[in-house]
């Protein structure tokens, strides 16, 4: 079975679009304030499609960092990105061409890929394409919307929608942690080294100096643990994930 | 709404480097994989990537780290019973913005 409506793509984007929309105000806010003029931030926007990167990236411009940096930057903190397109390309149905996989992969972002991922079905392309057409929309529109109105928001409405991207990923680990033991022990073991570098003196260095390595290093640890004490059955649960 | 020259060669490696990134996977492995270890290891990856993501960085995603662990409590426990991510984000977010109103209400 596979999964390649694009009214249902399209439908799945809009929660993510929403929930883009706000945190993309915020960084259109926050890219005025280091003299970035609205233009240049909404073409960042437009062309990373990434909160984490985009949010290290600016400071660098405003301060006339150099391009080694911002490459050296944008590849760390985007590094999970890498885990997520081999995941993907086994979600992927197996006979996109090259030409489809190069605009699928500038779609992958983190709640694009988790929502994809949900789906207990292969997916198709015009899924795919269908699904990343809101969240474009709404990280782009709130860029530049955050970057023109930018203060007008009270406080209290900005700092409540900075959660809900952070919900919307709860909304699809949650279910499948609730399905599958394994998986909920996983998750255990990523939280708690993700809190470890928060929290521990020696890892709370190591992730000041190199903060864009912990997601990788927590997903990496928590799935080879998890892949050695329980593999997993067969291809067909394989690719259900 | 200008756009400077300097900010031209920023903007292509920011992209470009975020691209090859998500690109280079996804063009180069185009087989199914067979091999069962990796096969498990991609089965939980999104799990543990999503959730370190989340934890602990949420706790500071909100002016107040009360409001903020309620938010993510109701978020938690409206998707066991809901798989909408509308109604998760929107349970989530009015309840941190209900509980920062009671918090300045009583400060």
């Amino acid at each position: 079975m596979i999964q390649n409506s694009f009214k249902r793509g399209l439908l799945d984007g809009v929660p993510i679009g929403l929930g883009y929309f706000s945190v993309a105000f915020a960084f259109g806010i926050m890219a005025i304030q280091c003299g970035l003029s609205p233009l240049e931030a909404l073409l960042i926007s437009m062309t990373n499609l990434t909160s984490a990167g985009q949010l290290a990236g600016v400071p660098i411009i405003a301060g006339g960092g150099s391009l080694i940096e911002m490459a050296a930057t944008q590849l760390i903190i985007n590094s999970r990105y890498a885990l997520m397109s081999v995941s993907l390309s086994q979600k992927l149905e197996s006979k996109t061409n090259l030409v489809q996989r190069l605009l699928v992969a500038f779609g992958n972002t983190d709640e694009i890929f988790a929502v994809s991922m949900a789906n207990n079905k292969k997916i198709g392309k015009i899924y795919f394409y269908a699904l990343m057409i809101a969240p474009w929309l709404g990280w782009s529109g709130g860029t530049i919307i955050g970057a023109l109105a930018g203060a007008a928001l009270p406080e209290i409405i900005t700092s409540a929608l900075g959660v809900a991207i952070y919900a919307m990923l709860v909304a699809v680990v949650v279910p499948k942690v609730k399905e599958d033991k394994w998986c909920a022990i996983c998750v255990a073991i990523s939280v708690l080294i993700s809190c470890g570098f928060e929290f521990l003196p020696l890892l709370k260095d190591f992730a000041s100096n190199y903060g864009g390595f912990v997601i990788i290093i927590c997903a990496t640890v928590a799935s080879t643990i998890l892949a050695l004490i329980h593999p997993v059955e067969t291809e067909e649960q394989a690719n259900e994930c | 709404m200008n756009v400077r020259a300097e900010f031209l060669p920023y903007l292509i490696v920011m992209a470009g480097v975020t691209y090859l990134i998500r690109m280079i996977p996804l063009a180069l492995i185009r087989k199914k994989i067979k091999n069962r270890f990796i096969l498990s290891f991609l089965y939980y990856v999104p799990y543990a990537v999503l959730s370190a993501m989340v934890f602990p960085a949420v706790f500071f995603a909100s002016g107040n780290i009360i409001a903020a662990t309620v938010g993510v409590l109701v978020a938690v426990i409206v998707a066991l019973f809901s798989k909408s991510l509308v109604l998760v984000a929107g349970c989530s977010c009015l309840s941190v913005f209900l509980t920062e109103l009671i918090l300045r209400f009583f400060s």
